[in-house]
């Protein structure tokens, strides 16, 4: 806390709970909340008009408000805060509590809620926010007394961050933020005994690793999220691990930027729409060893098919995810960066020759699975894939620090295989739930996070409407957030699984009446742009990047075109399809398949 | 690790405080869990924390990972696996209503006395039978009443315990 802010919150008497709510904040490090206001929750709002150390970014939907926390904590590695009101202002920032807990992120959300003596009344604005985030949450709180909460939005911080991080819900009833309300000292009026996960992995458990590391012929790290969690050394610690033992390295969607994606080991995302080498290695590989990532269903494909042949490591910090879905040889539960500096220690640097184990990958990756045909005739029609590449090229250009989020759908998957990430917490994206909509706000949240940085949605037509309402917010706090939309005309991601699996019957997957995103742009006081053509796109990616106040670049693409490559639901690793030759294949899929999302 | 199914008695120290056992519950049918019984009640004199016994079914793989999910609940102090942990008590109390007369009724009192339930209410046309016992034994008793006038049943659960010296604080899991 600096001197200044201890000024500003000296006496503690007569405080109120709202203002106690704040100084809990402050102690906790908070500078900005995501909020929107509400009755409930009006005593903190007036309670933040009295005090000038948070800022309070308005913006246009709860929802928003959460996603855009999400981002500024992914982005920063601290705890993103909410404020919205009870009732509607509750329900709207649950699919943004959700989002934060499959992804891992995390979130302190303050709810306000009807006076105490009201609930279970059906009072105005009466939400059971308590029961319907329960499963929304790490873990909720209702403040039903005011001596509990300066306790409680300390632990909520604790809970949120520590272990596996997730999104926490504080439901504050009016009363308790009118009604005086003590301060005790951090450390006084504790709640739970919070479980302290364990951060350091088993010794054995290195040993065997470290073993199996050095028969191995064929090893892989599978690397995730949990490396972003764990903090930027663990990017660090696991691009020393991969130099010394020359190992290839894949990551998960979640992890990109834990390791260079632009380095010679890293073999691409592995999955759904992995690259050919990624999944072939963890087919083939003979070692895989799981750093922070969770052997999620877009990841492993067809289960009992997956990586067969392998001895597996899982390296993860929360116990419930090691032997979930897959049966793994050794566990090593703590934090994966930890776990990484433990195998570093270990590594004596006598492994096998993978002369072989790299010949082999690079005869994959000479396939050129992310390949595409751009026509580069001036009037040709602009790939999707072309345009993600020519915005990194162009952005590396500036040398800007850049921050990439997306919205969910083939864009996405574009932007994770095309765009390049060299360092973590530079990628915002809806990995667990695949939120469309979460985009825009991530941008807002990442910019505020860093109001210097070059920040882009790299987004979908479709899902872009889905928060559209935050180019208001992008407006009033002049945040100059790139929104590149990949318009495709489509709900490109739902008209290829129909185009693949359902006999090309497009139903419900056309994006009719669409606003014209320049008209729009130019509604909310902002800058548009069209690129139409391949003549078109690099003048309008050199307009957007140079222009310092918010841009709408709506660049039409190719409306056909589908995401390659891709593992069918419920196929092996072994049998993914490369492109559009291979459709004929997708009679492959089997019935089981047809049922899998 | 095997896919057989097989039954877990699971004992879980909570926090007694609101929306606890909810938290409980919500994890078992959120994620597809199942619970054959459930049983809670406050077992410390502060009254600040309550035992839950759970028995539920499933291969290896999910049984542990019922266990890491219910240790992940904050209130949660500690889960232990009775089953795994080494031998354990397990009983239950069932209330039994019969309504019959005659023959049914005498032979319905007869059968009760080899279970040595106890009748703790009864009037000309029924009796209420009190057993305690493990489940099957109930299972069993139930079973043999139904042909001889049984209206009603109500059970507690399941309430299970280590034998000998073994607590709960010893065979804690740790995680
Ligand atoms: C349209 C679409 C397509 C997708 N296709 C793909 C695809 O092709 N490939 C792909 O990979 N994903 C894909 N995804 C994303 C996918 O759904 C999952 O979100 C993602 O695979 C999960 O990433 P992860 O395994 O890294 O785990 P995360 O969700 O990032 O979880 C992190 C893991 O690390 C652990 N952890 C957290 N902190 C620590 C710590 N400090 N130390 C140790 N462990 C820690 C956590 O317990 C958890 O197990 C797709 C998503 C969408 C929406
Ligand atoms: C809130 C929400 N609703 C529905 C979906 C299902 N869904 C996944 S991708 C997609 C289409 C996205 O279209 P667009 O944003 O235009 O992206 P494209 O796939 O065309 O790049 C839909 C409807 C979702 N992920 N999220
Ligand atoms: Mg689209």
């Amino acid at each position: 806390m600096n001197s200044a802010v201890s000024q500003e919150f000296r006496n503690t008497d007569a405080l109120n709970g709202a203002e106690v709510l704040l100084r809990v904040l402050v102690e906790q490090g908070v500078e900005v909340i995501f909020g929107y206001p509400g009755g409930a929750v009006l005593p903190i709002y007036d309670a933040l008009f009295r005090q000038g150390t948070i800022r309070h970014i308005l913006v246009r939907h709860e929802q928003a408000a959460v996603h855009a926390a999400e981002a500024y904590a992914r982005s920063t590695g601290k705890v993103g805060v909410v404020l919205v009101t009870s009732g509607p202002g509750a329900t709207n920032a649950v699919t943004g509590l959700v989002d934060a807990l499959m992804d891992s992120i995390p979130v302190v959300c303050i709810s306000g809620q009807v006076p105490t003596a009201l609930i279970g009344n059906d009072a105005f604005q009466e939400a059971d926010t308590t029961g319907i985030t329960r499963p929304a949450t790490k873990h909720n709180y209702l403040v039903k007394h005011g001596a509990d909460l300066a306790p409680i939005v300390r632990e909520a911080f604790e809970v949120a961050r520590g272990g596996r991080p997730g999104p926490v819900l504080i439901d504050l009833p009016k009363d308790v933020s009118v009604a005086r309300a003590p301060l005790p000292e951090p450390g006084n009026g504790r709640l739970h005994r919070l479980y302290s996960p364990r951060l350091d992995a088993d010794r054995e458990a290195i040993r065997q690793t470290v073993a199996a590391m050095k028969r191995a012929k064929r090893p892989l790290f599978y690397t995730g999220g949990g490396i972003i969690n764990s903090g930027p050394e663990a990017s660090q610690a696991l691009r020393e691990l991969a130099r010394r033992t020359n190992f290839p390295v894949t990551s998960t969607l979640m992890g990109l930027g834990a390791f260079p994606t632009t380095d010679r080991q890293f073999l691409g995302m592995l999955g759904m729409h992995g690259t050919y080498e990624a999944n072939l290695a963890t087919h083939g590989c003979d070692l895989l060893i799981a750093l922070g990532s969770r052997f999620d269903d877009r990841v492993t494909g067809r289960v009992d098919a997956f990586s067969p042949n392998s001895f597996k490591v899982h390296a993860d910090i929360d116990p419930s995810q090691i032997n979930k879905i897959v049966r793994v040889d050794v566990a090593l539960q703590g934090d994966v960066g930890r776990t990484i500096r433990a195998l570093l220690a270990a590594w004596d640097d006598d492994g096998q020759d993978l002369g072989e184990w790299w010949a082999q990958i690079d005869a994959w990756r000479a396939l050129d699975s992310l390949g595409f045909q751009q026509d580069m005739k001036p009037d040709a029609i602009i790939r999707p894939q072309y345009a993600v590449r020519r915005l990194y090229e162009m952005a590396l250009g500036t040398g800007r620090d850049t921050y990439v989020s997306t919205e969910v759908g083939q864009h996405q998957m574009w932007a994770a295989q095309h765009f390049q990430f060299d360092k973590p917490n530079r990628w915002l994206t809806s990995g667990g739930l695949g939120t469309m909509g979460y985009g825009l706000p991530a941008a807002v949240g990442a910019q505020v996070a860093h109001p210097d940085a070059l920040v882009i949605d790299i987004a979908g037509e479709a899902s872009t409407l889905m928060n559209i309402q935050e180019l208001g917010t992008i407006a009033q706090y002049r945040l100059p957030v790139k929104l590149f939309i990949l318009n495709n005309r489509y709900m490109g991601m739902v008209r290829q699984w129909q185009e693949l699996l359902h006999g090309s019957r497009y139903s419900q997957s056309y994006s009719e009446a669409l606003p014209d995103f320049v008209r729009l742009a130019e509604a909310f006081h902002g800058t548009g742009m069209r690129a139409t053509c391949v003549g078109e796109l690099d003048d309008v990616i050199a307009r957007m990047l140079a222009h310092d106040g918010p841009v709408v670049a709506d660049i039409c693409v190719a409306q056909d075109e589908n995401c390659y490559p891709m593992i069918p639901s419920g196929a092996p690793h072994n049998e993914m399809l490369l492109g559009p030759d291979a459709e004929a294949n997708a009679a492959k899929v089997t019935q089981e398949g047809m049922a899998l999302v | 690790m095997s896919n057989v199914i097989q039954t877990a008695v699971i004992a879980v120290l909570i926090e007694n405080e609101a929306g606890a056992l909810g938290r409980v519950v919500g994890l078992f049918s959120g994620r597809g869990y199942n619970i054959e019984s459930l049983t809670v009640s406050v077992v410390d004199p502060s009254e600040k924390i309550s035992r839950i016994t759970i028995v539920t079914s499933g291969t290896p793989m999910v049984i542990a990972q019922i266990k890491a999910q219910l240790a992940r609940i904050i209130p949660v102090h500690g889960v232990t696996d009775l089953t795994a942990s080494g031998p354990y008590v397990a009983r239950e109390m069932a209330l039994v209503k019969v309504i019959s007369t005659g023959d049914a009724r005498t032979e319905g009192m007869r059968i009760a006395d080899a279970f040595r339930a106890r009748i703790v209410d009864t009037t000309a046309g029924s009796f209420v039978f009190e057993m305690t016992g493990a489940p099957e034994k109930i299972d069993a008793f139930v079973d043999l009443m139904r042909p001889l006038g049984l209206a009603e049943v109500s059970r507690t659960g399941v309430a299970a315990i280590a034998r000998g010296l073994e607590t709960f604080h010893s065979n804690q899991e740790s995680f």
